[in-house]
């Protein structure tokens, strides 16, 4: 589930974020408690909160006191305007060179993307 | 309740054989400890000394601020569970095991020790010694975990246990140290199983203390490099190397430091790929014994 290859506070924020952005998670919904996603996961509490918190921190999340913790109703579109701005450098560029590294034709390479975004099927 | 810890410069030798070399770390308490290390690295020796079985051959120890040998005030404040528990009491039932565990400290909790009991279903009329090696160590772990000490101490204390007990054990350990924080101090080899547990790591090898750091901090820290032998060994060049592998002209290097952004940019720039190294094999490679220590 997490694995010890980078900071698992950062793979448990990724989790939330995409829970987010797919509606899986809503505006204003409780999350899980730091101690029930620690037990849940098996995983250190104090980890866990430092995700939670970094979470609070960039708008994700909000903290009702003596309650828990909620997503923000502006947490969707907070995280697609974040993923935005690293989408062209995280993905469309990687796909570029290497389209270019195995001879795909960058007209091509637009035509696909037009069919795609028109739900066009080839 | 959180009890610091302070090593400083502890040695212990037997006869000719030094077990602990000049180690020294400070617990701030309250929290999770992982110490790793070999078979034979001085996990136990250093656990027994915390723990006031053996004297320090040199350095101090102190729990709580205060001395630990010979020193009852201390001592009946921490409990160490050792692998399969103390062989000495094979001929004794459960029970009565339990029942001197409870004498043993004032924090002991009975109701909490038959919850354990029940869930690890452990036989109470049964003699010690006729228990299964599992049963044994289950047994160890919930006089660990019953006797609700501020300095709780496993020492490979998942011997034997089955992945459902194992799994009972962490999901107990987790349990407790949320709803009745204190030190815990676990020393193990299966790194992958449990480092999630930890908020801390400690890693001894050959007797002396190699590392000790946030666990978080850890799985952040380590890279493997890979690429072109020339261009690795020039991005590699004053970072601390734990290992080297090499296949024709690619050579892959272990490294150890977080790689800031300016640094990865680098690496992309010579064509390196940087992959994440994992908990555990940063561990296989600062003890391993022959490997390539700069």
């Amino acid at each position: 589930m997490f694995d010890d290859r980078s900071p698992i506070y950062r793979q448990i924020a990724d989790r939330i974020e995409a829970d987010v952005l797919t509606g899986a998670l809503r505006g204003d919904e409780q999350v899980m408690s730091t101690n029930k996603y620690a037990a849940f996961h098996r995983i250190n509490p104090a980890t866990v909160a430092k995700a939670f918190q970094q979470l609070v921190d960039d708008g994700v999340l909000y903290k009702k006191r003596g309650i828990g913790m909620f997503v923000s109703p502006e947490a969707p579109e907070t995280l697609r305007s974040r993923r935005r701005k690293t989408f062209f450098t995280d993905v469309v560029d990687p796909m570029v060179a290497q389209a270019l590294a195995i001879g795909v034709p960058v007209a091509d390479l637009i035509d696909r993307i037009t069919h795609q975004a028109n739900g066009e099927v080839r | 309740m959180t009890t610091i810890i302070e090593v400083d410069r502890l040695s212990l030798r037997y006869n000719e054989v030094t077990a602990l070399d000049d180690v020294s770390f400070t617990l701030t308490g309250g929290k999770i400890y992982g110490l790793l290390g070999r078979n034979g690295s001085g996990k136990t020796s250093l656990l027994s000394v915390l723990a006031g079985y053996r004297k320090e051959s040199g350095g101090t120890v102190r729990v709580g601020g205060r001395p630990v040998f010979d020193n009852a005030e201390v001592t009946s404040q921490v409990c160490l569970v050792r692998g399969t528990g103390d062989a000495a009491s094979s001929g004794i039932k459960v029970a009565d095991v339990l029942t001197f565990a409870s004498y043993l400290r004032e924090s002991w909790d009975s109701t909490y020790a038959a919850e354990l009991v029940e869930m690890f279903s452990l036989p109470l009329n049964k003699n010690v010694g006729a228990l299964s090696h599992g049963r044994r160590s289950a047994l160890g772990i919930i006089i660990g975990l019953a006797s609700r000490t501020p300095l709780t101490m496993f020492d490979e204390s998942y011997l034997g246990l089955d992945a459902p007990s194992r799994y009972k054990f962490y999901d107990a350990l987790l349990a407790e140290a949320m709803s009745q924080p204190r030190t815990m101090i676990i020393s193990t080899h299966l790194i992958e199983e449990v480092s999630a547990l930890f908020e801390e790591v400690l890693i001894l090898d050959e007797g002396r203390l190699v590392l000790h750091d946030e666990a978080e901090t850890l799985r952040a820290a380590g890279s493997a490099v890979t690429g072109d032998a020339e261009s690795v060994d020039r991005f590699v060049a004053g970072l601390r190397v734990l290992g080297e592998k090499r296949l024709g002209r690619t050579k892959s290097a272990m490294v150890y430091g977080e790689l800031d952004e300016d640094r990865r940019a680098e690496a992309r720039a010579a064509g390196l790929d940087l992959g994440p190294l994992a908990l555990q094999d940063l561990f296989v490679h600062l003890t391993e014994p022959t490997g390539d220590r700069s």
